[in-house]
């Protein structure tokens, strides 16, 4: 089996799926413009500039390319949500990576910064987009350092700027390193820091990117990986890539997996087929849990994603099989736990994330997440009571109302509840902090009861009327 | 007297050259006032206040709500060890624990000699090399005891001087746009056609110069 780690791309393991994004990272010199011209580098852009721009567009829509940042939208659907006539038009590139479990920008930001570079002029050239600003995550020192520096020499080469190849076709990048925000990945918020304000998230509608984004005019925002794909598919064609995976979740992408494998690791994957149980037990890939050890549950797409157990590790890479199963793929990143994993403890660590991270503009998150985290810990400290697991759930329920998603429990006939879940904040944020405790609680109840249970004297028996059952006189 | 030295000045004049209004500059000109100093002080925020064309009070907004400005100084050495799941599974706590011993802070705190701050931080995106930290925003993976400790004295002996920068230094190579081949940043109110390359197509693919 060819499957190897490349010494200069910790993390990443390479094998013989088909590669896409990823095909340069053998090369010790990957990040540099002479391996990327001797390499097919800029040819895709050649090849676009050959073409009338909608053309171009026409390809990548054909591609069903879909949005590698979270949400799995095509990305050639939504460059065509530009309303016609309003100008400029501007891109905006979300290299803000900080979802937990997550890394695959950041490699391709540091291993193959003229790629992301090709693929931001392919997506201006076919949309008419006259700037671009390509927004790196703040933390991320290296990656600034490659992609400015790819930026220097792209620009000195004449690939970057003005009547790039000798045509008319002009147009900036703009290099800017955020400062430290997770919700800065929602891309109304990442709009709002790149205006030098609070990264908070706008209400949408009518705040839609496409329509009213940056500095209020028509803006596309894309994730690294989606934009690292373009170069291939304009030098390949479409076709190529949608023979690839499925014809819904065509073409690769990249998923890390860490935790408790014996090989953890960042792998391209084919999309649409490539399964769990083949990523994480895999020659390939994984390579299973540690010897003597079973798998309890893994995170399936992320931080935010709820959790599967071993009862969904059949299920593959393809958007629409996952979300009735009640999770998602969201970013690309899966955690694996075994049964040494004290699953409360596991959940607080995400909790403890989101509370952190919540920007503070809608109640329900500032103040369910905080609490949430605070109750959530008593419950692993061993000083909460029954009463506390209920509170968590209502509290949760304050964020995101009705049923929340999750996974099926066969063994004790509990089917699965699907996406999507509804919401009381702006952004996925709020219900992100509750999606790893609402899977902790309803996948492995016995742990947090086991933890409650010697307190039950604690609590007080209430009484009297709830207060939603008190009458109100107006 | 003014905060920024005079190439910064230089230097933040290209930057607000860049964006098509000059507040999008805030959260870059931040960056190298604390790159300057080690922190933001308010004399900076005052000063890029000035520069953006807005109040201090909106620059204040603006800074205390990322993570990475500083609006006290930190240690020579910012330590951020990450304690978001994946790390933790595979035994941040612990790290956290040795660190805060060898350090003699807890997280949080900055050393009296001013060399180390040492940090809790969330997710750093090395999740499969746990547990990780950075130092500076320069990534060390699978750190353990031993190599905490071998760490830190390699860092108070100043032979990492090289490789990580004091706290405030996070890229050292900057984006440079030469002015013959910048197309330049126009107020979005200004623009009301479509660019030319849409109006009729490119089209000849002749190469780069």
């Amino acid at each position: 089996m060819a499957s190897y780690t490349i010494p200069h791309a910790a993390g990443f393991v390479a094998n013989d799926a088909p590669r896409i994004v990823t095909e340069r990272f053998d090369h010790p010199d990957s990040y540099t413009l002479e391996r990327y011209l001797a390499t097919g580098g800029y040819d895709g852009l050649r090849a676009a500039l050959e073409r009338p721009p909608a053309d171009v567009h026409g390809e990548v829509r054909d591609a069903t390319l879909l949005g590698r940042g979270g949400a799995g939208f095509p990305a050639g659907v939504k460059w065509g949500f530009c309303p016609p006539g309003v100008w400029p038009r501007y891109l905006v590139v979300n290299g803000d990576e900080s979802e937990p479990g997550t890394y695959k920008d950041r490699l391709l930001m540091e291993l193959d910064p003229h790629q992301l570079i090709e693929g931001c002029l392919i997506a201006c050239y076919a949309v008419g987009l006259s700037q671009c600003f390509l927004y790196i995550r703040g933390e991320m020192a290296l990656a600034q350092e490659r992609v400015a520096q790819a930026l220097n020499d792209a620009y000195e080469a004449g690939w970057v700027g003005r009547n790039i190849c000798g045509t008319d076709f002009s147009v900036d990048i703009v290099l800017h390193s955020g400062a430290g925000a997770y919700v800065v990945g929602e891309e109304t918020a990442l709009i709002e820091s790149l205006e030098g304000n609070r990264g908070m998230p706008r209400l949408k509608p009518p705040y839609f990117p496409a329509a009213i984004g940056l500095y209020g005019q028509p803006t596309i925002v894309n994730n690294v990986e989606t934009l690292a794909n373009l170069p291939w598919i304009m030098r390949n064609g479409a076709a190529a890539f949608t023979a690839i995976g499925t014809p819904t979740s065509p073409g690769t992408r990249m998923i890390a997996v860490s935790g408790h494998v014996q090989r953890p690791g960042v792998y391209e994957i084919t999309n649409g087929t490539t399964t769990f149980r083949d990523l994480i037990y895999g020659a390939d890939y994984c390579r299973g849990t540690r010897p003597g050890r079973e798998l309890k549950a893994f995170v399936p797409g992320g931080g935010s994603a709820p959790w599967f157990t071993p009862a969904q590790l059949d299920l593959p890479f393809e958007a629409s099989e996952i979300g009735p199963q009640g999770s998602m793929l969201g970013s690309g990143a899966v955690m694996v736990m075994d049964d040494t994993t004290d699953i409360p403890a596991a959940a607080l660590t995400l909790t403890k994330f989101y509370a952190h991270e919540s920007c503070g503009k809608c109640v329900p998150c500032r103040e369910g997440a905080t609490w949430l985290e605070r109750v959530l810990r008593r419950v692993c400290e061993g000083t909460g009571t029954p009463r506390d697991l209920d509170v968590l759930l209502e509290v949760g329920a304050s964020i995101s109302p009705g049923d929340f998603p999750h996974a099926a429990v066969p063994e004790r006939g509990l089917e699965a509840k699907p996406f999507p879940y509804q919401m009381t904040t702006i952004c996925f944020v709020g219900p992100s902090a509750f999606a790893p405790l609402h899977s902790a609680l309803t996948l492995f109840p016995e742990e947090f009861e086991a933890r409650v249970a010697a307190n039950a004297h604690l609590d007080t028996e209430l009484s009297g009327t709830a207060p939603s059952e008190v009458p109100v006189s107006v | 007297m003014s905060f920024f030295t005079e190439e910064n000045r230089t230097l933040a004049d290209e930057i607000i050259g860049r964006y098509p209004k000059r507040r999008s500059a805030m959260i870059p000109l931040l960056h190298v006032a604390q790159g300057q100093a080690g922190w933001v002080s308010p004399e900076a925020m005052v000063e890029i206040a000035d520069l953006v064309d807005t109040t201090p009070a909106e620059v204040l907004g603006t800074c205390s709500f990322y993570e990475m400005f500083k609006r006290e100084p930190v240690g020579k050495y910012l330590v951020n060890v990450c304690v978001t799941m994946s790390c933790a599974l595979a035994g941040a706590t612990e790290l956290m624990e040795h660190a805060e011993e060898r350090l003699g802070v807890r997280a949080g705190g900055t050393t009296p000699d001013g060399m180390f701050t040492l940090a809790s931080a969330e997710c750093q995106a090395a999740c499969t090399e746990a547990p990780c930290l950075q130092v500076n925003y320069r990534y060390r993976y699978r750190v353990d005891a031993d190599g905490f400790d071998q760490l830190i004295d390699e860092l108070a002996s100043g032979s990492l001087d090289d490789e990580i920068p004091p706290h405030g230094i996070t890229a050292r190579v900057r984006q440079h746009i030469p002015v013959d081949r910048a197309v330049g940043a126009l107020p979005p109110e200004s623009v009301d056609e479509q660019p030319v390359w849409l109006a009729a197509p490119a089209g000849n693919g002749a190469g780069a110069a």
